[in-house]
């Protein structure tokens, strides 16, 4: 057993713990209700340029098909992969940074298998180490969102003129976007999105807009407009529900810490306790022997 | 009688309300919203978007940067990275 002192060191130690755990856990709360906020602000626009550039584009594949922006149309080839992973910066957030990265690990093994060619592309600085132990010099590039206090529309601007830079020199074919998808404070979803080139849903609904539509200047200038810039609302958008997300995980999980602390330092009080009863009684116990044998 | 206009920027949902007309600065040039405008799709320049509140008040301007605009019969949704 332990000794007093031992064990007086401990509950102090594990009382700190849980004032750190506790202090992050109300930040955690206190950004996540922003995030939220932030992410949910950014939805309506998402969704209605993703529904617009949904339509004109199954119009357009289902009429001249040919000449359309790469963007849409892809390379024509399927060899190399970019994965861009958006992590945080920040540990102390349970899982939700490596489960993300497992999401993209085992795509990169599916394609990996597939004969395909995989690279990286890191959002984030906690994704780098596993992914880089596992698939050494894959990484191609990393963006560094460690000044940035919350992702912005400018971040994402830039992370999306990079990588449609390198498609359009022919670094890659396709891109997937690993991100987690906010759900509530408890449950945060890894999500794969396909960012380049653009996936039409099979059931985009081609009569959605109408056939009487004026277009202005004509449907091909405003997809190529619209284009680019879905690539870049989508990645804002996996900034914000990331963020969001990261705010979830570390609130839970450092709930539960704040908790179990609490837990041990019960154990150890009550431990505590006995064992310096035990050692009065001892103590009691020689004197009185001691005081009879007079 | 009245359009419904929406302005949208991907931070937020800028402004969504009934107006009188709406004139967008569209890139082949500026074009008036009116209620039940035909359907109708355009990019839009940088410039400043004038707001109609009723007919003949003044027009409440609002500069919006990379934007795009559609007319559709649930009215006329303006989505642009930057306004205001």
């Amino acid at each position: 057993m332990a000794s007093l002192k031992e064990l007086k060191i401990r509950i102090g130690s594990v009382k700190s713990t849980q004032k750190i755990t506790k202090a992050k856990q109300m930040v955690a709360a206190a950004k996540l209700r922003k995030a939220q906020a932030a992410a949910e602000a950014a939805r309506p626009y998402s969704g209605r340029l993703e529904a617009v550039v949904a339509s004109l584009a199954s119009k357009i594949a289902g009429g001249s098909g040919e000449g359309a922006s790469p963007l849409l149309a892809g390379t024509g080839k399927d060899d190399v992969h970019l994965l861009v992973v958006a992590n945080s910066d920040r540990g102390l957030a349970g899982a939700f940074n490596a489960n993300i990265v497992k999401a993209a690990l085992a795509k990169a093994r599916a394609l990996e298998l597939d004969g395909k060619k995989v690279q990286f592309y890191l959002i984030g600085r906690k994704g780098r180490p596993v992914i880089n132990r596992t698939y050494p010099g894959k990484i191609v590039a990393q963006y560094d969102t460690t000044g940035v206090k919350e992702p912005g529309f400018n971040q994402a601007q830039a992370i999306a003129h990079e990588l449609t830079d390198m498609y359009l020199n022919g670094k890659f074919d396709v891109a997937h976007l690993f991100y987690s998808r906010f759900k509530s404070a408890l449950a945060q979803i890894p999500t794969e999105q396909q960012i380049i080139p653009v996936k039409i849903p099979a059931d985009a609904d081609r009569n959605a807009i109408g056939a009487t539509v004026e277009y202005e200047p004509n449907e091909e200038a405003i997809l190529d407009d619209l284009l680019p810039r879905n690539v870049t609302v989508q990645i804002f958008k996996a900034l914000l529900e990331n963020n969001a997300s990261e705010q979830g995980a570390s609130m839970t999980a450092m709930d539960n810490a704040t908790r179990n602390a609490g837990d041990l330092i019960n154990k150890l009080t009550i431990q505590y306790n006995r064992s310096r009863q035990a050692a009065i009684t001892t103590e009691l116990v020689e004197i009185i022997s001691g005081a009879e044998a007079l | 009688m009245a359009l419904h206009f929406e302005l949208v920027t991907p931070e937020k949902l800028f402004r969504s309300e009934e107006v009188y007309q709406v004139v967008v600065p569209g890139t082949d040039g500026d074009f008036g919203v009116l209620e039940g405008h035909a359907p109708f799709m355009s990019t839009v320049r940088d410039g400043a978007i004038q707001i109609f509140t009723s007919a003949g008040s003044a027009p409440e301007v609002i500069p919006v940067q990379g934007g795009f605009a559609e007319v559709n019969e649930k009215g006329l949704t303006v989505l642009a990275e930057k306004a205001g």
